[in-house]
């Protein structure tokens, strides 16, 4: 395929020389978040050809996940699409569990679901507010930003980091929802609810907004052919979503409503992003309400003093009767809290899950399993055997193939990045649009640089 | 409450797809729920346009296309198509063997476009060559780069920097 | 002789004083980190209060480099060109442990700390960090910056060795600007 085609005959008075411009957009351009370069060959303002180069943020996700155990593949999978961290971080554990056969307890996948939806809408916050800003719109990019913060402050209490959050284990997750959890989380869909009514109102009916997201258009059978999927195949009419075709977790015990566009522009694209954060929102209130065994599972009452007060009496010297009087309870966001926390979260399957820290202090054979779980050579082991599993990411199937050999870690971790597929249609849906239609195109696909690249 | 990681191994699919490719079928497995066939590289376009075209199957996405390297193993290589029927939701694995010396498998990018980065990935990675590819460049790594990183005897972090210290 | 140095560190002060609080940052955004950065450019945590906020979306128009995310070896000459097409007083902030030394990424595809490419002035590490960690190293920036014996005529940095090769990853679509698309003299080479 000759890219350049130049036509070479002199120009005249009548006949202006006719010459094709080549541009590079990117690696690194303003109205790109995130290394891609697009070459493109333009005449006049149309474009003619284009041809996307990728791989600028590769950084080995596959490799690497060869050399460590397998829980510590956790936080490669956090920087997959680190918009939608705890998504990645489910559909690893997943495929694990999958190839290990074991299923995990009901509160456990309450709260994966949970957590997933968050993640979801924090990914679609970021991305409809970064395409808005490149259209001009900075408000709406703030006012996300702001609505983006209220949820990562819920993450981060309770996995303990705002982003990269290494949440999930082989076989549970690794701490309990906090105290109070609920309803923080509540007041956080509270503000996400505001921010978005106020995006809505700046956007949807904004005539400058509409005119350029009437773009980019594709065809639920051009979406068919080139295997897209997620939000861009939903607003093309292809009406696929893993959640209900294929349900995981629990998505079957829950209400959610699929929204499918008729016109597959990036307007429709826009919509049904934002129809998608309503209904994450509705199958959080739904996780909150239907998740078993109440929002706390320990009351920090009566005799039981938390662990960090306790260490702090002791380190102030007040110690009469600390040890005696009271029992210590840790929050259930910890790794180390008590049994019956820690039970309900993560499968009971020894060769799986690290014990709770109660029983690895407390008796020899404790100690001794969590010796077996994380000493070089032990550790899970999973079957020979491979499995794939996939969930539904933030742009669409997020597929995890795992092959395991039957030692400690893994032979071979493979992920279907969804954005992938967009990005090596970009060429086609590009070509014939103006210039400036990249940018609201380019805003949908949401390409996430981890997740492209890996 | 079934679970989709407490899949039964039960095959559902496998014998229908026995009786549509007939001795094509190297081998079939299903294990974990997930429904796996071996077939030759040579036959493996026509097995995916079968499986595509047949109305009682309906293979109609490619949802993934990736390479295995096993290393001591003898065909070294497999390359694994995995394939979902959209209306009928099911999945099932297509897995070709590939040898070592010479490794090539015909492309699937005229069936579906969408295999084509996904096949100049698996060059890229493992040097599988996509015999037919109309483009078959390297995707993710730089011309520059010599090697394919993900064959496991390719060390981790043999670095070829294109500017800097070879550190 | 004393009446001129009081008057040079004087200028300096007052030089250094108009620096660090007009610093136009050019973000090179390139992974997780970047969306740390969102964060910390939205009003939540407001860059903007440092006088580093608004995002010089151009090279020769900024003054601090803000690398923030992994680099990759196929990325390494975007950066160090990036770099080089800053003016004067340019300074460098690694943004994220991957930047700093590599992260935990210790593998064939990743430069193992982006100072075996271009200087760095301020290392801010984590993975990645909060934006109080950036603001913080932001603030250390600043100091250097007042502290700096700088003159106004005074080179800053030090002139980095040409690049072995012009760099392309798409050698056919460059030779075929470089054929149809002549340049004006001296400007070869994207600087």
């Amino acid at each position: 395929m000759a890219l350049v085609e130049v036509d070479k005959t002199p120009a005249t008075a009548d006949a202006p020389e006719q010459r094709r411009m080549m541009l590079h957009m990117g690696p690194s351009h303003p109205a790109m978040h995130g290394i891609v370069q697009i070459d493109v060959e333009l005449d006049g303002e149309t474009i003619t050809n284009v041809q996307v180069e990728i791989g600028y943020l590769h950084r080995c996700f596959e490799k690497m996940s060869e050399t460590v155990v397998w829980n510590n593949v956790f936080p490669y999978t956090d920087r997959l699409n680190y918009v939608s961290p705890l998504i990645n971080n489910v559909g690893y554990a997943m495929a694990v569990e999958k190839l290990l056969g074991i299923e995990t307890t009901e509160r456990c996948q309450w709260i994966r679901m949970l957590v997933s939806e968050v993640s979801r809408i924090t990914d679609h916050l970021t991305c409809v507010g970064a395409s808005a800003m490149e259209l001009g719109s900075l408000t709406v990019f703030l006012a996300f930003v702001e609505a983006r913060e209220a949820l990562w402050e819920c993450v981060e209490e309770l996995t303990g980091a705002r982003l990269t959050i290494s949440y999930v284990r082989v076989g549970g997750v690794k701490g309990d929802l906090p105290p109070g959890f609920a309803g923080r989380l509540r007041a956080a869909m509270k503000i996400v609810r505001e921010k978005m009514a106020l995006g809505d109102k700046l956007l949807t009916r904004n005539r400058i907004f509409v005119d350029r997201m009437e773009t980019g258009p594709t065809d639920r059978a051009f979406c068919h052919r080139w295997g897209i999927n997620g939000p861009w195949g939903r607003s093309a009419g292809l009406d696929y979503d893993v959640r209900r075709d294929f349900p995981y977790l629990r998505y079957e015990d829950v209400d959610f409503d699929v929204p499918i566009g008729t016109r597959g522009d990036n307007y429709d694209r826009y919509l049904v992003r934002m129809e998608e954060m309503r209904q994450s929102m509705r199958i959080i209130e739904q996780c909150l309400e239907k998740m078993p065994a109440g929002e706390l599972n320990v009351d920090f009452e009566g005799k039981v003093i938390k662990a960090s007060d306790m260490r702090d009496l002791g380190n102030a010297g007040l110690t009469a009767g600390l040890v005696m009087d009271y029992s210590v309870a840790a929050d259930p966001t910890l790794n180390g809290a008590g049994k019956d926390i820690v039970w309900t979260v993560r499968v009971g399957d020894r060769e799986v899950s690290l014990p709770p820290k109660e029983e690895v202090y407390g008796s020899i054979e404790g100690l001794i399993n969590h010796f077996k779980l994380v000493m070089s050579g032990h550790g899970i082991r999973p079957p020979a055997g491979e499995a794939y599993h996939a969930v539904e990411g933030g742009n669409g199937e997020l597929g995890f193939y795992v092959v395991s050999t039957g030692e400690d870690r893994p032979w071979r971790v493979r992920v279907r990045p969804p954005c992938f597929v967009i990005m090596s249609a970009l060429h086609e849906i590009l070509r014939g649009l103006m210039i400036a239609d990249i940018v609201p195109t380019f805003g949908a696909v949401n390409m996430i640089g981890g997740e492209l690249d890996r | 409450m079934p679970n989709t990681t407490a899949l039964p191994s039960v095959e559902r699919l496998l014998p229908q797809v026995r009786e549509l490719l007939g001795p094509k079928v190297l081998a079939s497995h299903c294990h974990r729920g997930d429904e796996t066939i071996l077939v030759a590289p040579g036959e493996i376009v026509s097995v995916l346009a079968a499986l595509r075209d047949d109305k009682g199957l309906d293979f109609d996405t490619l949802m993934d296309l990736c390479a295995v390297d096993h290393l001591p193993r003898r065909p070294r290589f497999e390359v694994v198509y995995h394939l979902v029927s959209l209306a009928k939701r099911q999945r099932l694995r297509v897995k070709v063997p590939v040898e070592e010396k010479s490794p090539s498998v015909p492309t699937v990018s005229g069936l579906w476009p969408g295999a084509d980065w996904f096949e100049r990935e698996a060059w890229d990675m493992y040097g599988i060559v996509f015999e037919g590819h109309p483009d078959l460049r390297r995707l993710l790594m730089y011309e520059q780069f010599e090697g394919h990183p993900l064959r496991r005897d390719y060390p981790v972090n043999r670095r070829q920097p294109l500017i800097g210290p070879r550190n | 002789m004393g009446v001129l140095n009081a008057f040079t560190s004087k200028t300096d002060a007052l030089i250094g004083w108009g620096r660090k609080y007009s610093l136009f940052n050019y973000p090179f955004v390139t992974a997780c980190c970047g969306m740390e950065f969102m964060a910390l450019a939205g009003a939540h945590y407001d860059l903007d209060r440092f006088g580093a906020a608004f995002p010089r979306f151009t090279p020769r128009q900024s003054d601090l480099l803000m690398v923030v995310g992994t680099v990759s070896h196929k990325i390494a000459p975007v950066l160090r060109r990036i770099y080089e097409q800053m003016t004067e007083p340019k300074w460098v902030v690694a943004f994220g442990v991957c930047t700093c030394t590599g992260g935990f990424y210790d593998n064939y595809a990743t430069v193992q700390g982006i100072d075996t490419i271009v200087p760095v002035d301020v290392y801010i590490p984590g993975c990645p960090p909060r934006p109080e960690m950036v603001l913080d190293g932001i603030m250390k920036l600043q100091e250097k910056i007042q502290q700096e014996k700088a003159g106004l005529l005074v080179r800053r940095t030090e002139v980095l060795p040409e690049l072995p090769v012009p760099y392309t990853n798409r050698p056919d679509f460059a030779r075929a600007i470089a054929e149809n698309a002549p340049r004006r003299p001296g400007a070869e080479g994207g600087r």
